[in-house]
């Protein structure tokens, strides 16, 4: 299977948001801006990339019982990793993301890829996945986060498009974040039946 | 008074799931009937005070008193691991009437991040112990009561007739969203 195939898969067949429903508490969680929801998506692009990579590489190492327990201490070693270099270069961001950060540990798609891709194919192949997954991931992210952001104050990307009178404030706040991950999921459907 | 207010804080103001995102798998995951809402709820309320127990203990007596506190991610989520395994292998010999209840919902609770997520805020939060204990306790008993309403909610939705493209996900999430709406109007009424 050629790799190009791998990370499209990732982006558009599987998107682990729309499609996998995966990853749900920093999709809603993170997505008050555009912004913010790219960092979460390059920050859980970053660990998966890495857990995936590594557990593939050494996955004939680990005895199949103690399988799990071994993929979580590789993927929470990135995550610490993680958290010193963004507290160390982007410490306005981290402090945003705040406890979401952490929790990529718990996040079911890096555990799930480990899973289900990396524990199975080649260093490479899972590279490829991984970096898929984590675009998909980023990509819907942002898209959510840069329609939560214009409905509810008028900007995206911090770009001023409508007055900020205009906004819907409580798209920004925690019911938007369900309401318009509710619609968004709703319109992909249908225009993927279509 | 001290532990009242952040008994009402957790339920309401600051529900775990509709206003900080945390445990939003298990809540669309099993909140299609209520029985198995409850279950899931009771597990939780357990797993989590106790997790927060011992969580709590490791990050005072060995992650700061030996300076590891940038362990604290890696431990944590080692210790919640074990932890699961070993309330469901205690509860299996102790009473199995309890394991028949809460079995099935044990493995599913080490990936549900508001286990990890309350350990790290008791921290965060600079709580002693039996605040921090309130405090999740607290937490479990919101998480419980949004994932019950929820699920009574879905229960009467899948009587109706939905719009085609609305069904499954997209329903859930906007009912959940109007859930949280109403939650919204709770803000205010305790300042913490």
């Amino acid at each position: 299977m050629n790799n190009f195939k791998v990370m499209m898969n990732g982006i558009v067949k599987e998107n682990p948001t729309f499609v996998l429903l995966l990853g749900m508490c920093p999709t809603l969680g993170t997505t008050s801006s555009a912004i913010n929801g790219m960092g979460m998506g390059l920050a859980t692009m970053f660990v998966l990339i890495c857990s995936n990579v590594v557990i593939s590489a050494i996955k004939n190492l680990i005895p199949d019982m103690v399988r799990i327990p071994s993929f979580i201490v590789v993927i929470a070693s990135f995550v610490t990793l993680l958290q010193m270099i963004m507290q160390a270069y982007v410490p306005a961001l981290y402090a945003t993301l705040g406890l979401f950060i952490p929790l990529i540990v718990v996040n079911c798609i890096v555990l799930g890829r480990a899973e289900a891709f990396a524990a199975k194919n080649t260093p490479v192949a899972s590279f490829f996945d991984g970096l898929g997954m984590g675009l998909g991931f980023t990509l819907a992210l942002t898209l959510l986060g840069a329609m939560r952001e214009f409905l509810g104050t008028g900007k995206v990307f911090n770009l001023t498009l409508l007055p900020e009178e205009y906004g819907m404030l409580v798209f920004v706040l925690a019911p938007g974040a369900f309401i318009a991950l509710g619609y968004l999921i709703a319109l992909i459907n249908s225009l993927k039946k279509n | 008074m001290e532990y009242i207010l952040i008994f009402i804080s957790a339920i309401f103001v600051n529900n775990i799931v509709l206003s900080q995102f945390l445990g939003i798998c298990p809540f669309l995951g099993v909140s299609k009937k209520v029985e198995t809402a409850l279950g899931m709820s009771a597990a939780v309320a357990f797993v989590l005070t106790i997790a927060t127990i011992v969580t709590f203990l490791i990050q005072n007596f060995v992650l700061n008193a030996f300076d590891l506190g940038y362990l604290q991610t890696i431990t944590f989520i080692l210790v919640i691991a074990a932890l699961v395994q070993m309330v469901e292998i205690i509860l299996k010999k102790v009473s199995p009437s309890l394991y028949q209840a809460l079995g099935v919902f044990l493995p599913l609770i080490t990936t549900n991040c508001c286990i990890l997520g309350v350990a790290i805020l008791v921290i965060q939060k600079n709580y002693d112990l039996l605040t921090g204990v309130v405090y999740a306790f607290s937490t479990a008993i919101g998480f419980g009561l949004a994932l019950t309403v929820f699920a009574g909610l879905r229960e009467q939705m899948s009587l109706v007739n939905i719009p085609k493209g609305m069904k499954g996900t997209p329903i859930a999430l906007i009912t959940a969203g109007l859930l949280a709406m109403a939650f919204m109007g709770f803000s205010g009424v305790v300042k913490i």
